[in-house]
């Protein structure tokens, strides 16, 4: 099939590499499209639009409390992030808590507590990609729990945390001013 | 002829050095995948030809070494009957007659219409020795490699949920968010617009994470096999940005994959309109499965992680997402304790293939040195070669087409005298940026700055490589 041939009206989009070239051609020749594709449904967005984001945008409904969490993390979490969320190397599962303030020093230690610069990331990452033997699997009332329970053994909230949409999104993160942009090139030995 | 002898088995000690105790896991980790490789060949190692002897490994025997493990592999019932055949990876094992002039070969497509390697060739990429093998990364052969273009079958992976096994009839993406009509394309929608085919590296940001302190894989494998180059088939994203329709202050594209990380990093909207790649092929055909099968983004020059395989979903925002592996992850924390973020860009680097760690050179005389050099800047401009630790550096020269962001071969002719050696290898890319040393990025970026290393990522410093005068060739990064 001879791609170029297909959609001939399009010849310009086609042969302009620079995007400033096709978005001003379609402007002016009023939205010339190849068309391909459909109209995914609401539903078929919201299915895997799953993210969250750290101003809040993206949490879904439900809730959990920190004692709630705890039973969550029990049959789920512990036996590769330790009880004590200490991590167990053998199943390659991370520490979550601890080392507040070691960052940047010899004894450096990331942690959800210690690196982490949004609330929003806990939740989004265990929705999407916990627990590791069974992906995805959680509830949202049960993520908003396992959450609530870490953040609390982290010293973020209180023991009687409720954790849901609005709660989540007021969380400050001891390292939320922890990161900067990337300024390289960082050595300037040019020629 | 000579004798290649047994590699060093022996790591540093690394006890007396300022190594917290994670990092110091994760390299001991790295250090036993080396050594399981390297065992591999040292049972094998025997008499071999010139050629041969840099590369201790010969052929023949090997050959047993497969057989060996397979046959046990098989009867430990942990492989289907049909990978008894005591042929390496990728290659199907068959009788060798005394002279194949005096018999008919194969039959014509008996392999069912897809070659397979010659059984007598066996580099493979290996694993990193992590806990799970869903997590986990394997590292390209470099030293074998030849030309420009890294063999499928050897492009390094790195996954953070397994390889998915994805049915492309059933597969879509869907791009929505920040956009006038939201739209969701069939791998076949995908491969109806107008394709482009670009050759470009793809280089993890934690290539050679263990030599940011001091010496310390053996093999250049191990210490760079975390980039590899291909030539990329697909749609550019700039086409399906025009047919969304991107809504003013659009800044960021969410990518997302379909596999069990559900893998997500944010785009800035500049590179998505310029070079950004939705790719269905690799080197001519499909994309392999562990590459992203059926389709994977493709950020020329950006670390490797960005490159969403199995892609499923965009999502056009005005800020970026703030994911897990561009928070938790793939974020440089320098002196000052604060972290580095968004560190997209893959500086220029190279690294000299032959000789390299492990290989054996069997006296003086003339040897091609030859490497890799690249930029996710552009193009190489030049590739700087020592032989004297840096005292003086010669012009290598460039095997063409020199392309942007691609893998380049470099060849430098050298007459070695036998006395000990010590080559390295710089980049100049067309910036005018120069590869710089170990010691001046750890200089700026400090050594704390990682609870596991110096630091993990985004290390691009010379590497050298010690020839001493028995012929042995040894990691020498620092010393240049």
């Amino acid at each position: 099939m001879n791609k170029k041939l297909t959609v001939p009206s399009c010849g310009a989009t086609i042969a302009a590499g620079a995007f400033v070239v096709t978005v001003s051609f379609t402007a002016v020749a009023g939205a010339e499209k190849f068309g391909f594709g459909s109209t995914p449904t609401e539903q078929e967005i919201a299915a895997i639009d799953i993210d969250v984001m750290s101003d809040g945008r993206g949490y879904p409904k439900g809730s959990g409390t920190v004692a709630q969490g705890k039973e969550v993390y029990a049959s789920k979490c512990a036996a590769c992030h330790g009880e004590n969320m200490e991590g167990v190397k053998e199943a390659g599962g991370a520490a979550l808590i601890g080392g507040r303030g070691s960052i940047g020093t010899p004894k450096t230690k990331k942690t959800v507590e210690s690196y982490w610069p949004y609330a929003s990331t806990l939740f989004d990452y265990t929705k999407r990609a916990m627990p590791f033997n069974e992906p995805g699997s959680l509830s949202n009332d049960e993520v908003y729990a396992v959450s609530a329970y870490i953040l609390h053994k982290a010293n973020i909230v209180d023991a009687n945390a409720t954790m849901n949409a609005e709660t989540m999104s007021k969380v400050e993160m001891p390292n939320k001013d922890g990161f900067i942009p990337d300024p390289r090139p960082d050595i300037f030995n040019y020629r | 002829m000579t004798k290649a002898e047994n590699p060093d088995l022996t790591y540093p000690d690394l006890s007396e050095l300022d190594i917290p105790k994670d990092k110091l896991a994760l390299m001991e980790g790295m250090k036993e995948a080396e050594k399981r490789a390297l065992m591999a060949r040292k049972a094998e190692l025997e008499e071999c030809e010139c050629r041969e002897g840099m590369f201790p490994n010969p052929v023949a025997s090997r050959r047993s070494f497969f057989a060996g493990a397979a046959a046990a592999a098989a009867a430990a019932g942990s492989l289907p009957m049909v990978a008894r055949a005591a042929a390496p990876p990728g290659a199907k094992e068959f009788e060798v007659p005394p002279d194949p002039t005096k018999v008919q070969g194969r039959l014509t497509n008996d392999d069912g219409g897809y070659g397979s390697r010659s059984q007598f060739e066996d580099e493979v990429r290996w694993r990193f020795p992590t806990k799970t093998k869903e997590s986990s990364w394997t590292m390209t052969p470099l030293a074998a490699g030849m030309g420009m273009i890294t063999p499928s079958g050897l492009h390094f992976e790195r996954h953070h949920g397994g390889i998915p096994t994805i049915n492309p009839a059933s597969h879509s993406l869907i791009v929505h968010g920040m956009c006038d009509t939201p739209k969701k394309y069939s791998v076949a929608d995908l491969k109806r617009f107008p394709s482009d085919s670009r050759i470009n590296f793809i280089e993890c940001s934690g290539n050679g994470l263990t030599e940011f302190k001091a010496p310390y894989l053996k093999t250049v494998q191990g210490t760079h096999g975390l980039t590899s180059n291909s030539e990329w088939t697909g749609v550019p994203l700039s086409t399906i940005l025009d047919e969304v329709g991107v809504k003013p202050g659009a800044a960021w594209i969410l990518a997302e994959g379909a596999d069990a990380a559900v893998m997500t990093r944010s785009v800035p909207i500049d590179k998505a309109w310029s070079d950004a790649m939705i790719a269905y092929g690799q080197n001519g055909e499909a994309l392999r499965p562990e590459q992203g099968y059926p389709i994977r983004l493709m950020l020329p020059g950006y670390e490797g992680n960005t490159h969403i395989k199995w892609l499923r979903r965009l999502e056009i925002s005005d800020k970026p997402f703030q994911t897990r592996e561009e928070t938790s992850k793939y974020t440089d924390v320098v002196k000052d304790g604060k972290a580095r973020q968004f560190s997209f860009t893959m500086e220029a680097k190279s690294v000299i293939t032959f000789p390299s760690g492990e290989m054996k050179l069997p006296g003086p005389g003339f040897y091609e040195i030859t490497g890799l050099a690249w930029s996710g800047r552009g193009r190489v401009k030049d590739v700087e070669v020592s032989t004297d630790g840096g005292k003086t550096w010669h012009l290598a020269s460039l095997q063409g087409p020199i392309l942007p962001i691609s893998h380049t071969r470099f060849r430098f002719p050298w007459m070695w005298d036998g006395n000990p050696a010590l080559i390295a290898s710089r980049c100049i890319d067309e910036t005018g940026y120069m590869q710089p040393t170990i010691a001046s990025i750890n200089e700026v970026r400090g050594v704390n700055g990682h609870p596991k290393f110096a630091s993990i990522y985004h290390l691009n410093g010379i590497m050298a490589w010690a020839i001493g005068a028995d012929g042995s060739v040894v990691n020498a990064a620092h010393k240049v």
